[in-house]
C-alpha cells in the first residue's frame, strides 16, 4: 500500500482526503452505525450490571461478570462443549473435502459438476431447512435411523438421539459436517486445478509416487487455500447456534449448549444483558487467539 | 521390470479410481436424501408421514401440507416500513406503506425473504464498491486506522454485538422490522475488504489518464473503476445474497411479528407450534428450499466461480 509517492501540495492531500470519504460515506454510515458502535458498547456494557427489569440504573462492576464466568458450571460445559465441536468439525471438514476434490478434481467436466453441487446443496438449502428435516430423521419414533439402525442390527433398541446426553452433541456435529464441507470442497478443486501441471508431469517422468506427487507439490502449493478453509471453518463452528436452537435448545441438561447459544439464553431467557455481553467477549478473544495461531502455524510451514 | 512395475501401478491405480468413484457415489446418495425427504415428505398423508416403518415414496401425492401451510393468517403481500422516517413524519410513527392482496402468511414470508436478501446485496455490492476504492486508490488522513478497524472486525463474530444491536435497533424504531437484519448485513465489512482486493489491480496510470481527459471523480469511478471490478462485484453479490438468505441468528433476534418473519423463521415457528407435524414442516421446508436451489443451480457456475475468487482474493 505504501509506494513511494512525490510529495504533494498540501491542498491535493486535502482535496484527495475530502473525496476519499466522499466515496467511504456510504459504507461508514452502515460500518460504524451497526458494527463498531456496537462492538464499542459490547465491551462497555460487559463491566456493568445490567438486567431487565432492575430498578437501579447499570452499575459499574468492573470485572465481576468476568469472573462469574470462569465460576459458572453451565458456561464452562458450553465452553467445553464448543471447543469438542471446533476440535471435531475442523479436521473432519478439512480433510474430508481435500480427499473428495482431489477424487473428483481431474474428473470430466458434468461429472465433477455433478459432485461439486450435491456437496454444496446443504449450504444453500439453508440452516432451519436443513435442520427440520434431521430432526425428523432423528425422531425417536419416525426418524429413519432408528428404523434403519434396528433393520440392520445395528443397535439393539431404539435410542432417542437428540433426547440422549451421550448421543445429543454427536449428532450435532454430524449435521454440522455435511452443511460446512460444500465451500471448502469448491475452493479445494480450483486450487488443485491451479497448481501448474508440468510441475506434476516432470515429478511422474521422475519415478514421484502419487503420494510423494501430492507432499512434495500439491500440498505446498494449496497451503494458502488449507490455512483460508482453517479460519472460515474454525469461525463457523465456533458460532454454531441454528442447529443447537432447533434441534436440542441446549439440552439435555445443558449437554448440547455451546457459547453462542448460552449467550443467546442468557439474553433472551434470563435478561442478564451486561453478563452475556462477557461472555461474547470471551468469545471473540477465543476466536482471536485461534486465529492468530493458525495464521502463525502456516507461516512457520 | 520396470515395465511390469508401471503396468501394475496403472491397473492399481484404476481400481483406485473406482473404488473412489463407488464410494463418492454413496456420500452423494447419503448428500441428497435429506432433500429428497423433504420434497417427498411435504406431499405424504400424515399417516404416512407417522409411520414408524419409513414410506420411501409417497403411494398417494396429497397437497394437505401445503393447504394447512397456506390456510395460515393472512397479511398483505407487501408491507415495508420507510426506515428513519418517524422523525418527519409527524406523527412520531414510523411510515409504513402497504400494498397487494392478502396473501397466506407463507407467501408474505417469502416476500420478506427475497427483498431482505436483494436489498442486502445491493446495498453492500454499491457501499462497498466505492468503499473498496477509495481504500485501495486513494491516500488519505485516517486511511491505516481505518484500515486496520475492518481487518479486526472481521474476525469477530457478528453475534456477539447483539445486545448493543438490539438496543440500537430500538433506539432508531428499526426493532422488528426487515431493515434491522438488513442493515448489520451491509455493515459488516468483509464486502469493503474483498473489493478494496479487487480495485488494487486497477492501474493507477488509467485513472489518471481519465483524470487527464478531464473526467471528474465520479466518474472514473464509473466509467474506468466499475467494468474492470465487475467479477469481484459478480462474487460480492453471490456471496451476500446467500449469507443474508441463511442469516438465522440475526433474523432470529431481530423479527418477532407473524408478518414480518422471513421464511427460515417461519418454519422455526412452524416446528416449534406444531413439533411432531413434520408433514406441515415440510412443506415449509420445501417452500423455503426450492428457490433458492433454483437460482443455485441455474448460476451454479457463477457461484462456483464467485466463491473461489472470493477466498483467493480475501
Amino acid at each position: 500500500m505504501q509506494t513511494a509517492q512525490p510529495q504533494r501540495s498540501k491542498v491535493l492531500v486535502r482535496r484527495e482526503t475530502r473525496s476519499a470519504y466522499l466515496f467511504l460515506l456510504p459504507s461508514l454510515f452502515f460500518f460504524i452505525g451497526f458494527v463498531v458502535v456496537p462492538m464499542i458498547l459490547c465491551v462497555a456494557t460487559s463491566f456493568f450490571d445490567s438486567t431487565m427489569g432492575k430498578d437501579t440504573a447499570d452499575t459499574f462492576i468492573g470485572f465481576a461478570n468476568y469472573v462469574e464466568l470462569w465460576k459458572d458450571p453451565i458456561f464452562l460445559r458450553a465452553l467445553r462443549n464448543t471447543f469438542v465441536i471446533v476440535v471435531v468439525s475442523v479436521p473432519v471438514t478439512c480433510v474430508f473435502s481435500l480427499w473428495v476434490s482431489s477424487a473428483i478434481y481431474q474428473m470430466p467436466g458434468k461429472l465433477l459438476s455433478f459432485f461439486r453441487i450435491v456437496f454444496y446443496l446443504p449450504v444453500i438449502t439453508g440452516s432451519v431447512a436443513v435442520t427440520v428435516v434431521w430432526k425428523w430423521m432423528f425422531n425417536n419414533y419416525y426418524g429413519i435411523f432408528n428404523y434403519v439402525g434396528t433393520g440392520l442390527g445395528l443397535i439393539q433398541q431404539r435410542i432417542n438421539w437428540l433426547g440422549d446426553e451421550k448421543y445429543a452433541l454427536g449428532c450435532i456435529i454430524l449435521i454440522l459436517l455435511t452443511t460446512s464441507v460444500g465451500q471448502p470442497i469448491v475452493l479445494y478443486v480450483s486450487a488443485l486445478g491451479n497448481v501448474d501441471a508440468s510441475l506434476i508431469e516432470a515429478a511422474q517422468v521422475d519415478g514421484a509416487t502419487d503420494l510423494q506427487v501430492f507432499w512434495k507439490i500439491k500440498w505446498p502449493n494449496i497451503m494458502p487455500t488449507t490455512l483460508y478453509i482453517l479460519v472460515i471453518t474454525t469461525i463457523n463452528s465456533f458460532q454454531c447456534f441454528a442447529l443447537i436452537q432447533l434441534l436440542t435448545s441446549g439440552g439435555p441438561n445443558h449437554s448440547t449448549d455451546t457459547v453462542m447459544y448460552y449467550i443467546y439464553y442468557t439474553t433472551f431467557k434470563l435478561y442478564r444483558y451486561g453478563y452475556a455481553n462477557a461472555m461474547g467477549v470471551m468469545l471473540a478473544i477465543f476466536i482471536a487467539i485461534l486465529s492468530a495461531v493458525q495464521f502463525r502455524f502456516a507461516r512457520e510451514r | 521390470m520396470e515395465k511390469d512395475n508401471k503396468r501394475h501401478d496403472v491397473h492399481h491405480m484404476s481400481a483406485y479410481r473406482v473404488v473412489c468413484l463407488v464410494v463418492l457415489l454413496i456420500l452423494a446418495f447419503l448428500f441428497l436424501f435429506p432433500l429428497y425427504w423433504i420434497v417427498t415428505g411435504a406431499f405424504k398423508t400424515a399417516k404416512e408421514v407417522n409411520s414408524v416403518t419409513p414410506v420411501w415414496w409417497p403411494t398417494q401425492w396429497t397437497l394437505t401440507n401445503f393447504q394447512k401451510l397456506f390456510s395460515r393468517q393472512q397479511a398483505p403481500l407487501w408491507e415495508i416500513h420507510l426506515p428513519f422516517s418517524s422523525s418527519f413524519s409527524g406523527t412520531g410513527n414510523a411510515i409504513v406503506i402497504t400494498a397487494g392482496p392478502e396473501v397466506p402468511a407463507a407467501i408474505r414470508w417469502m416476500v420478506n425473504t427475497v427483498f431482505m436478501a436483494v436489498a442486502a446485496m445491493v446495498l453492500t455490492c454499491a457501499t462497498a464498491t466505492m468503499a473498496g476504492y477509495a481504500l485501495a486508490k486513494k491516500r488519505f488522513r485516517g486511511q491505516a486506522l481505518l484500515f486496520s478497524l475492518i481487518v479486526a472486525a472481521m474476525a469477530l463474530p457478528k453475534q456477539v454485538i447483539l445486545i448493543p444491536l438490539i438496543r440500537q435497533m430500538s433506539a432508531m424504531k428499526l426493532y422488528n422490522t426487515i431493515w434491522a437484519v438488513i442493515f448489520p448485513t451491509v455493515g459488516w465489512p468483509f464486502g469493503v475488504f474483498l473489493m478494496k482486493q479487487f480495485s488494487e489491480s486497477v492501474p493507477t496510470e488509467m485513472l489518471e489518464a481519465a483524470r487527464i481527459d478531464g473526467a471528474g471523480e465520479w466518474k472514473t469511478f464509473t466509467d474506468v473503476v466499475i467494468p474492470m471490478v465487475k467479477p469481484g462485484i459478480g462474487a460480492l453479490a453471490i456471496f451476500t445474497f446467500i449469507s443474508s438468505w441463511n442469516d438465522y441468528f440475526m433474523q432470529l433476534i431481530m423479527l418477532s411479528s407473524t408478518s414480518n418473519l422471513t421464511i427460515s423463521l417461519g418454519i422455526a415457528k412452524l416446528q416449534a407450534e406444531n413439533a411432531t407435524d413434520f408433514g406441515l414442516i415440510m412443506a415449509g421446508a420445501a417452500l423455503a428450499a426450492v428457490p433458492i436451489l433454483t437460482v443455485f443451480l441455474i448460476f451454479q457456475k457463477y457461484f462456483t466461480q464467485g466463491i473461489a475468487m472470493g477466498a483467493v482474493k480475501g
